[in-house]
This record gives structure tokens, sequence and C-alpha cells, in this order.
């Protein structure tokens, strides 16, 4: 295998900010990424995560802040003139070119013979898996064959940075658990760094080793996914998590944990941010309430939805507020239940900003 | 078995034919092309053949003597080549004007009201066009005054009443039609296809040469044949800035010489029919060069 990512150290992003007009799309962005490293922006749509991305590739330029690869900085380059491979949301691909010439574009940028050319884009077709459709238009293949092609045509100029901006968005689920364990693979094989822009929290989580949690154009969080999943830094990192129930409470403190209000009853929980105001927001995951006789908190049941190995459930506290749970039994609409937590995994924030 | 097969195909006769023509598309709603197939048929096609049986009745000779007549007389065949003159070069013009144009503009956030500044001088119609630049660039006009104010010229150049009057109001009134149509065709290209080839390597010049050009050449042609065919019926601007008896003699000033002035309609006739054929001609010539060109669309398969 000769296509391998050309060697660099680190990436480092420097207060990268972004402005449209006096709308701040990205604030002030410190991130390093090193060689060999998969890295997931992750959030919601607004959150500046393509806007970085594309600040990145160079469509787009900085409003104040600067990107260095090891010590040039590029934030100043073109796009043609950076080498950054790019998969693009909806492939981009050229529609008037075959498949081999598409994944060869790059390299006849480069000036390169085309015995080169044809040896390079045969082995990036190789590592896709689309070495037959070589003569094809993009048209006639189907969405996944046009994200490889995709894919082979950001890889073969052998790139330090694959860029990758919600490519498996278009493709119907089967196909994007699929095409998720090829990227992984062809990552590894290149070892080149990606960065990889999602919305989908599964995919970030399954897919990087960090994950960087953005929301109104800020870093949240950054960290390994078992970090996010585990310790959410911030209450919106955890709503994002998987953290259904978000609930707003007051809490007391009582030695190294702490007491909150939930649903009426008082449970122990586990402090991530401060609570200097006595008011907090608590964060449980559904899947971690558990159904107990002797649970504190009381719940009525709304609705149960099969999921094959346990019924997600949704139901009314004492007190109205809405929580959400699963439980291994059937259950029915108005049926009474009681809940408990294990205080490890009721996170604790403050109430700023919610 | 036949039999009951013929029992249930007569008693679904009625359905049968309404899913044969469910399966050609067609229903009620397609009736609602009738009118304009009859306007077509009546304002189109029939005066077509009424012209060209009127063409082959001649007042005296054969039923071919007016094309004999046509293309035995250099003061009537070289209508032809001073009309491809002006409306060749003039096509090519607008349409090579308009690509860098619109590539410019289509980033520009205030297209509407330039656009809008575009369109004026279609509705303006070629009449009032051929005035104003009667008066502006006449020996008289601003531009000649202007020029010889400031000593750039010792006496009027002569831009009206020649080769260059009809060429410039030619440029006037038929950019703007070519412009707009090469800026629906560049928006029409996703502008994802020319970061994808940033990112690959590709300069500005090297991402039109591979990337926008081919996928706009389809569209470029469709917009030289209109242009064409608008030009090359000129017949206000090259009677009004031209020199109507010389070079810019035009093939429908010699039709309607032939009507108007000799009164043989027949003549006419065969004139229109010949201004018809050419312009079929190079159209096609343009259209045959399809076929070597990209005709899918310009966006980025699936999206």
């Amino acid at each position: 295998m000769t296509i391998a990512a050309r060697d660099f150290r680190e990436l480092r992003l420097e207060g990268m900010s972004r402005n449209f007009g006096t709308v701040n799309a990205l604030k002030d962005v410190t991130l390093g990424v090193k060689r060999g490293e998969f890295v997931a922006l992750l959030g919601p749509s607004g959150c500046g995560k393509s806007t970085a991305l594309n600040c990145l590739a160079g469509l787009l330029t900085l409003t104040s802040g600067s990107i260095w690869l090891d010590k040039t900085r590029i934030d100043e380059l073109k796009p043609e003139l950076r080498g950054f491979g790019m998969v693009f949301q909806n492939y981009a691909l050229f529609p008037h070119m075959s498949v081999r010439r598409n994944v060869g574009f790059g390299l006849k940028m480069q000036g390169l013979p085309k015995a080169d050319i044809d040896r390079k884009v045969n082995e990036a077709l190789n590592i896709v898996r689309l070495a037959n459709q070589a003569e094809k238009l993009p048209g006639q293949l189907s969405g996944g064959q046009q994200q490889r092609v995709a894919i082979a045509r950001a890889i073969v100029i052998e790139p330090p940075l694959v860029l990758m901006d919600e490519p498996l968005s278009n493709l119907d689920a089967k196909l994007r658990l699929e095409m998720r364990a090829e990227i992984r693979r062809i990552h590894d094989l290149i070892g080149s760094a990606t960065i990889y822009v999602t919305h989908d929290q599964e995919e970030a989580l399954s897919l990087a080793d960090r994950i960087v949690v953005m929301r109104d154009g800020e870093v949240r969080q950054v960290g390994t996914s078992e970090q996010l999943y585990i310790t959410p830094a911030h209450a919106d990192v955890a709503d994002f998590m998987g953290y259904r129930n978000i609930i707003k409470s007051t809490a007391t403190p009582a030695g190294g944990k702490i007491r909150v209000k939930v649903g009426g009853a008082e449970i122990d929980a586990t402090p991530i941010e401060p609570v200097t105001s006595g008011k907090a927001v608590v964060a449980i995951r559904p899947d971690e309430l558990h159904v107990d006789p002797n649970g504190p908190i009381a719940v009525t049941v709304d609705s149960a939805q099969y999921h094959g190995h346990d019924f997600y459930c949704s139901g009314k506290m004492a007190d109205g507020t809405e929580i959400y749970f699963r439980s291994p039994a059937r259950t029915k609409r108005g049926d009474t239940l009681r809940l408990k937590v294990d205080p490890a995994r009721a996170l604790v924030y403050g109430d700023q900003g919610q | 078995m036949t039999a009951t097969a013929d029992n249930s195909r007569a008693a679904d006769s009625g359905a049968t034919l309404s899913r044969w023509l469910a399966q050609r598309e067609l229903d009620r709603v397609t009736l609602l092309v009738i009118p304009a197939v009859a306007f077509i048929i009546l304002l189109f096609v029939y005066p077509f053949f009424y012209g060209l049986v009127l063409s082959l009745q001649p007042k005296t000779g054969d039923w071919l003597a007016n094309y004999r007549k046509f293309f035995s007389d250099p003061w009537l065949y070289n209508t032809i080549t001073t009309t491809l003159a002006l409306a060749i070069p003039s096509t090519i013009i607008n349409v090579a004007l308009s690509v860098p144009i619109a590539m410019r503009v289509r980033r520009l956030h205030r297209r509407r009201i330039l656009t809008t500044i575009l369109v004026v001088p279609i509705t303006l119609g070629t009449v009032l066009i051929a005035e104003g630049l009667l008066n502006y660039l006449g020996p008289q006009g601003w531009f000649n005054r202007a020029l010889m104010f400031f000593g750039v010229i010792g006496s009027p150049v002569r831009l009206v009443h020649n080769y260059t009057g009809v060429m410039l109001s030619l440029i006037i009134s038929g950019f703007p039609f070519a412009f707009l149509l090469t800026l629906s065709y560049i928006t029409g290209v996703d502008p994802s296809l020319e970061q994808a080839g940033a990112t690959l390597g590709a300069n500005a010049r090297a991402r039109f040469r591979h990337i926008i050009l081919p996928l706009l050449a389809q569209g470029l042609a469709i917009n030289i044949c209109l242009s064409f065919v608008q030009t090359f019926s000129v017949f206000p601007s090259a009677v009004l800035l031209g020199e109507p008896a010389g070079a810019t003699r035009v093939i429908s000033i010699a039709a309607y010489q032939a009507a108007y002035e000799a009164y043989d309609a027949s003549m006419a006739s065969a004139i229109a029919m010949i201004m018809g054929a050419v312009q079929l001609l190079i159209v096609a010539a343009i259209l045959a060069t399809r076929s070597f060109l990209y005709r899918g669309s310009a966006g980025s398969g699936k999206g």
C-alpha cells in the first residue's frame, strides 16, 4: 500500500473565530489534532461545526485567530494550496467525469505523469472497493458507491488531514452502519488525521478517538467517547449524549455528595458543576432509572414502547414533571411505578444558561 | 381458459383504456395543451406552409423560378453573407461576454437590481435603442463631441449608418438576453463542485476549465442558438442604424423590399424560406456538436 498521509505532527487551531455579519458563528475555538487522530465535531445544526470545517478547508476565511500545521501558518492560504482532502455532504462528484477521472483530478492538478495517476487511482479504488466501477459516471452509481468515490478522491492526494462534512447523512440506516466501519478502516489504513463533522452522537461516539462538542459556536467539551458519555461537563453536552431527563431542581449539599429534589422526592446525586444558588439541573439517562418497589421516585406511566430488549417508557412524577425511563417488564398507561437511580449516575449542573 | 380470459377482457375494456392512458401519463389534464397546440398550428404551422406553397407559385416561370432568381442575383444572394457577417460575430461577442460577467454576478447579493437594469433594454425594443444610438453616437452626438472636446479626435468618427452602428445595437439589445440565460445556467452549477475542485488543488482557472466550462457547454450551445436566431432576423437596426442599401443590406431587408416595394409576395416568401433554411442549418450544426458534450445535470449526484 503506498497511499499514506503526508507526515506532520500537529494541527493547531488557535482562537479561531468567524462572524457572518453580526452573528458569531464560531467563537474562539482552540484545539490541537495529532497525526493519526480521528476527531469528531459534534453538535446540533447551527452550532458552528460546519463553519469550523470550512474554515479549515479554506472555503471560509477567519475573522480572527490562526491555524497552524506544525510550524506553518495556513489560515491565509487558498484552499487549493492547503492540500487537505475533503468529503462533502452531497459528495460533490464532478458529474461529467468518470469515476477514474474524478479520483484522478487532484493528482492531475499536481501535474503527475499519467502512469503514476493511473497507478494511484487504481490503488485508491481498491481501498474503497470500487475497482470494477472505474469507467462509470457518478450518476450511474448508488449513494453508497458515490460516497466511496468521494472518499477515494479525497485520500488519493495523500492529505495530512481529511475533512468530512456529515458524509453519511444522505445514506439509509443500514448503509450508514456499513460506511461508518469503512471510514474508520480507511482512516487507520492511510494514517491521516480525520476531522469528522456530525450531528449524530452515536456516530461520533463509535468512530472518534476524541469528540469536540460544540454549541452556539463555542466548544463545550473535548474528550474521549467514554469521558463524554459518563461525565458530560455541561448540561448541554449531557442533553446531546442521551441524558433525556434534564430536570430543573433545587440542591442542598450533603458532604461530598449533594441532595436534589426530583419530582417531589429527594435523592442523592453527584455534582459536576458547582451549585451556588441552590438552583440546579439534574441529568439522568433513561436507562439508568431502574424500576424498584422501594425506589424514592413515584411515577405514573404515560406510554411504553417495546424496543426488543425492554420498554422505553415515559411518565409523570408526583409534581407533574415528565420523566423517561426503561422497564424490563411490560407496563401500560396509568400504571404507577417507583424508580431509583444510582447517586453516581444522577449528574448535577448549575442552572446557568438553562 | 381462453373463454374466461376473453370475458374478463371484455368486461375490463373500459378500465383497460384508462389504464393504457394512465401508463402513458395521459389524463384529462393533458387536454389543457389543446389550446396551445391550436395556437401553434394557427399562427405558425399554417402560415409556414402557406408561405412555402406561395413561394413555389412565382409570378412568372416554373415553380422553382423564385429560388433560381435568388441564387443567380448577387444583389440578393449576398444578403446571406451580409447577415451572417453581422449575426455570427455579435452572437459570439454576446455569449462570450456573458460568461465572465455572469461568473462574477452570481456571487453578488444585489443580483436582482442588476438583473432588472439588464432587462430594460429587452423591454425597450430595438427601435428605441436605435433612436438613442443615433443621437448619442451620431456625428453631432455627445460621444463624438466629448472626444473632440478632450482633443482625442480631430473630426467626428463615423459610428452610425454603417456596419459598426448595427453591430453596436445588436450587442446592446442582444447582450441582456444572452447574459440572463448564461446566468441561469451558471447558477445551476452546484457551488460545492467548485469547492471540491479547490480542495483538490485546482486554481480558479483550472476550476473554470475542467469543472464549470464542461458543465456549462450544453447551456452555452443553446444560448448561441437562441442569440443567433435573434440577431439573424435583424431588421429595424439594420435599416435605422446601418446602410440598408450597402454594407448592412441584410436578408430581411431583401424580403421586405420584395414584398412591399416590388409587391411580389411569392418572391418575398421564397426569401423568407431561404432565411429559415440558413438559420436551421446553423442551429443544426451547433446542436450537432452537443453530442460531444456532457448532457446530464450539473448537480452533484444525490443530495
